[in-house]
């Protein structure tokens, strides 16, 4: 049950991402340059989806507990670090390089094609490097 | 050079949107997709894996889904560089695992929870992704 609720959710997520264009990384590298062929599509998709989400939330989280588990696991960490700031910077240079983030390149996996294989490899060589080199951020939650 | 897409954008993000809240409504998960690629590369136990591995499979299926209903794959235009492709992979890994999250799971579903860590991660890298398309296409001509 839990795991055809996780396939299910999947599936929808990785059709926004298809459908929405965030699957092609010259279309977010189009909305990166701003002083080139600027394609603003980005901006929309994630005013859609915040927009959606936010809703969303809103409604599920009145739910004292999710469907197939005991509780809602969130974040709640609130301190701004330099973890937090590096970590987003470095993040930005490679995704300004590429064009891909880890919610495109996941989708991409399923067009048969080489190079995001070549990404998500690369992406989990450098989430173990980086657990490896400073274990006091062990538990990469996102958010 | 790509067009701008509102309807496909509107449409495709209202879809990302609806997969967060069904993963959060049905496993109570925030929906960070470099998050739950950790925890299923790097897993600690297996229920916790299970359901990750799960969600990526929908995931990668999806470009399928798509195909069957639209006729082809979505068009998408790869580099060729493979090794520029590599290491914008492990500059994004390491970022990610420091920096506790991505565009989906901090410029989604955090900021839809208005977190302060998540506004101030998301302006961040997209600041850094903006001055870095800036550079590489405009400075040197990458």
């Amino acid at each position: 049950m839990r795991i055809i609720a996780a396939i299910f959710a999947g599936t929808v997520f990785g059709l926004g991402i298809t459908v929405s264009g965030m699957i092609n990384p010259a279309k977010v590298l189009n909305f990166f340059d701003i002083a080139g062929n600027w394609d603003p599509s980005l901006a929309l998709v994630m005013a859609s989806a915040l927009a959606t989400t936010a809703i969303g939330y809103r409604l599920v989280l009145a739910r004292k507990r999710p469907v197939t588990a005991s509780q809602f696991s969130l974040p709640s960490r609130k301190d701004i670090d330099a973890s937090l700031l590096l970590g987003s910077a470095v993040y930005g240079l490679g995704w300004g390089l590429i064009g891909y983030c880890p919610g495109g390149a996941i989708p991409a996996l399923g067009l048969g094609r080489i190079e995001p294989v070549v990404f998500v490899a690369a992406l989990i060589a450098g989430m173990g490097m980086a657990r490896f080199a400073s274990r006091r951020y062990t538990v990469v939650k996102s958010v | 050079m790509t067009e701008f897409t509102p309807v496909s954008a509107l449409v495709g993000g209202a879809l990302i949107g609806l997969g967060a809240t069904l993963l959060m409504l049905l496993l109570g998960r925030i929906a960070g997709i470099s998050g739950i690629v950790s925890g299923a590369a790097f897993p600690e136990a297996f229920s916790d894996w299970s359901w990750r591995i799960a969600f990526l499979a929908g995931m990668i299926a999806a470009p399928s889904i798509y195909a069957i209903y639209m006729g082809h794959l979505p068009e998408v235009t790869l580099s060729p560089d493979l090794v520029r492709t590599g290491l914008a992979g492990l500059i994004v890994g390491v970022g990610v695992t420091f920096g506790a999250g991505c565009a989906s799971g901090h410029g989604v579903c955090g900021i839809a929870r208005l977190s302060p860590r998540s506004i101030v991660a998301t302006l961040t890298f997209m600041a850094v992704a903006l001055a870095t398309v800036f550079i590489t296409r405009h400075v040197i001509g990458g």
